[in-house]
């Protein structure tokens, strides 16, 4: 399992209702369903992963986060679950008060866009940066909304939301000295776990 | 010279008409004392009965869903959803045991206004009751009860088939583990009704229907249930299909409309292809169906809602439901369009179902369901291949639940 869900599932709770937005082909909720027996639900667009999903025995539903969430209850959910996939919605913030409405708690992984790779990319070629987390050009990019740690604090700020939880991560998802230092510059990947 | 069967048909089956004489009360008031239902199985029983599957036809299908009735019949086409059926197809008959009867009320050989009343020695014609879905679903439960199955494993089935299974989940929680509902809705809409109305209308208004006596007439109301089955393929079909059926002719903005002969009659014979395809099809549809059946099954979707016995509310009718669905939609299907089945799905997520869903892009319209689509198929199998795994775990564990010591079998060696 990839090591940024490793830390993730210590979050969820035995039994609890999950649901992820984006499930892929849904090896993430199968894995949680079989370790800590959860109520799982997913959301994906993409027709083969919805395949993968019901071979994999996991329930899914065909639906477009960008035309939003509205037929999930209030509180529906003890966990929503979006991985690496904030940056290709069309709006991230209502998505992330939805997410907020309908789950106890949620959890979003991003690539963090103000790593010290990027940075100097910008600055010394002036061209958009590519990298191994983000491998594309700038006119092919699903990542529309790019953010950055720093970013995602602030909006957190602004709309009280409570972080219960930020790990931010390399590659291989390990945690280093600078990267506690200095998340912003140094981490690849962010993990946030939070609720209002 | 025998035909020759496909390796992945069921081959050559027969229906069994199996009789109840238990009677049963009608969600009307009305009583059917007894009645017979025709009935198809296709692959076996299991030890421990937990692979059943039951199939729920639509408006117009019935018992014979696979494989074939004549071996010397080379022209014979196969039961209506043979390539969903069969040894290593979707419902697999290595692994399911498949049920699938003509519904009460239907008229390819279970009791209905075609059958001979005992009391008058005439066929019941319009004195045969309105069935609804709940009573069929009541009579497919007596068909478990006799085939000895306390639970299915799924109960499956398209359109008016899917509000069957909706029904069953919802009437009897306990007797099912999957609920597969295809391109159906969780009520009929105004338009929907209307479209029935017509249907019935063109039925009722033929001369040769005699007020639904047509049987004491020897004639029956040809005209009005060729005019109810086009009506009917219309709404089956999409504004696509039917542009990729009839627009062959290359011709720059012809919008689907060959013409017959290649060239305008000016006059009201046929011109379009369309016109004589649409006949063809009402035509001989009306000489194998019976039309008091087709005016009953209209009435049978007007009145469907389950959410009718609580408060209106279908996510209560579902809360009680104790089965994992599946629902799946077509794009171009405008009779029960995708925002149909997302009601449904939408409904179970508020009475906390567990649900999967998928709208699959297809031209064919509300037929789509009934037609071998790629992505439709692959994931009827990955579910039903899940549903499988469960059944095989329960009898593992059944049999590592067994004592270890249990003394020789007696039929051991």
């Amino acid at each position: 399992m990839r090591a940024d869900l490793e830390i993730i599932q210590q979050w969820i709770a035995p039994g609890s209702r999950v649901l992820d937005l984006g499930c892929g082909d849904g090896s993430f909720l199968a894995h949680l369903k079989k370790e800590k027996a959860i109520r799982d639900c997913g959301l994906e667009i993409d027709a083969d992963n919805i395949n993968l999903c019901l071979q994999a025995g996991v329930n899914v539903i065909e639906q477009d986060l960008n035309k939003g969430l509205s037929n999930f209850e209030s509180g529906s959910f003890d966990t929503v679950l979006l991985a690496h996939t904030l940056q290709t919605v069309e709006r991230p913030d209502i998505l992330v008060e939805e997410m907020l409405r309908i789950g106890k708690n949620c959890i979003i992984t991003f690539p963090n866009f103000a790593h010290w790779r990027h940075r100097l990319k910008l600055l010394s070629g002036g061209n958009m940066p590519q990298s191994s987390s983000l491998p594309y050009e700038w006119y092919d990019t699903p990542n529309i909304h790019h953010c950055t740690i720093r970013d995602f604090d602030s909006l957190c700020r602004e709309r009280t939301i409570k972080i219960l939880h930020r790990t931010v991560v390399d590659f291989n998802h390990r945690s280093s000295f600078l990267m506690k230092l200095h998340p912003n510059l140094f981490g690849i990947n962010a993990i946030y776990h939070f609720t209002r | 010279m025998a035909k020759t069967i496909p390796a992945d048909s069921v081959g050559l089956v027969g229906p069994e008409l199996i009789h109840f004489d238990e009677p049963l009360v009608l969600r009307s008031g009305s009583v059917i004392n007894d009645y017979d239902l025709m009935v198809e199985t296709y692959g076996e029983l299991n030890a421990d009965k937990s692979n059943a599957i039951l199939i729920c036809h639509a408006l117009s299908g019935d018992h014979h869903a696979a494989g074939y009735h004549d071996a010397a019949n080379e022209k014979e086409k196969p039961g209506w959803w043979d390539y969903c059926i069969g040894p290593g197809k979707a419902f697999d008959t290595n692994q399911f045991y498949i049920v699938s009867l003509n519904n009460l009320g239907g008229c390819a050989g279970s009791t209905g206004p075609s059958t001979i009343n005992p009391e008058t020695g005439k066929p019941f014609g319009p004195d045969f009751p309105i069935i609804t879905v709940r009573d069929w679903v009541n009579s497919q439960a007596r068909l478990a009860d006799h085939l000895g199955i306390e639970q299915w494993a799924a109960v499956i089935g398209g359109s008016l088939g899917g509000m069957q299974v909706m029904r069953w989940a919802i009437s009897y929680p306990l007797r099912l583990r999957h609920a597969i509902i295809i391109a159906a809705a969780p009520k009929l809409s105004a338009q929907n009704i209307a479209f029935n109305e017509i249907a019935r209308q063109s039925i009722t208004s033929d001369p040769d229907f005699h007020a639904g006596r047509y049987h004491d007439h020897d004639t029956y109301p040809k005209r009005g249930l060729t005019l109810a089955r086009m009506i009917g393929h219309v709404t089956y079909l999409s504004d696509g299909a039917m542009r990729d059926k009839f627009g062959k002719d290359a011709i720059k903005g012809n919008f689907g409309r060959d013409l017959r002969t290649g060239k305008l009659n000016f006059s009201y014979e046929v011109d379009f292809q369309v016109e004589s395809y649409l006949q063809y099809k009402g035509e001989s549809f009306s000489g194998q169906f019976d039309a008091n059946t087709y005016l009953l099954i209209t009435k049978t979707l007007d009145y469907f809602d389950p959410a009718v016995d609580f408060d209106s509310d279908l996510s209560k009718a579902f809360a009680q439901s104790n089965c994992k669905y599946l629902v799946i939609s077509f794009s171009s299907d405008w009779r029960f369009p995708p925002e149909r089945s997302k009601e449904i799905v939408n409904t179970l997520l508020k009475a906390k179902q567990q649900v999967s869903y998928l709208e699959v892009e297809a031209d064919q319209g509300h037929d789509a369901f009934l037609l071998p689509i790629p992505r439709y198929i692959n994931a009827l199998k990955s579910y039903l291949g899940c549903v499988a795994a469960e059944f095989d775990e329960q009898f593992d564990e059944k049999i590592d639940a067994q004592p270890e010591d249990q003394g020789e079998h007696p039929n051991a060696g």
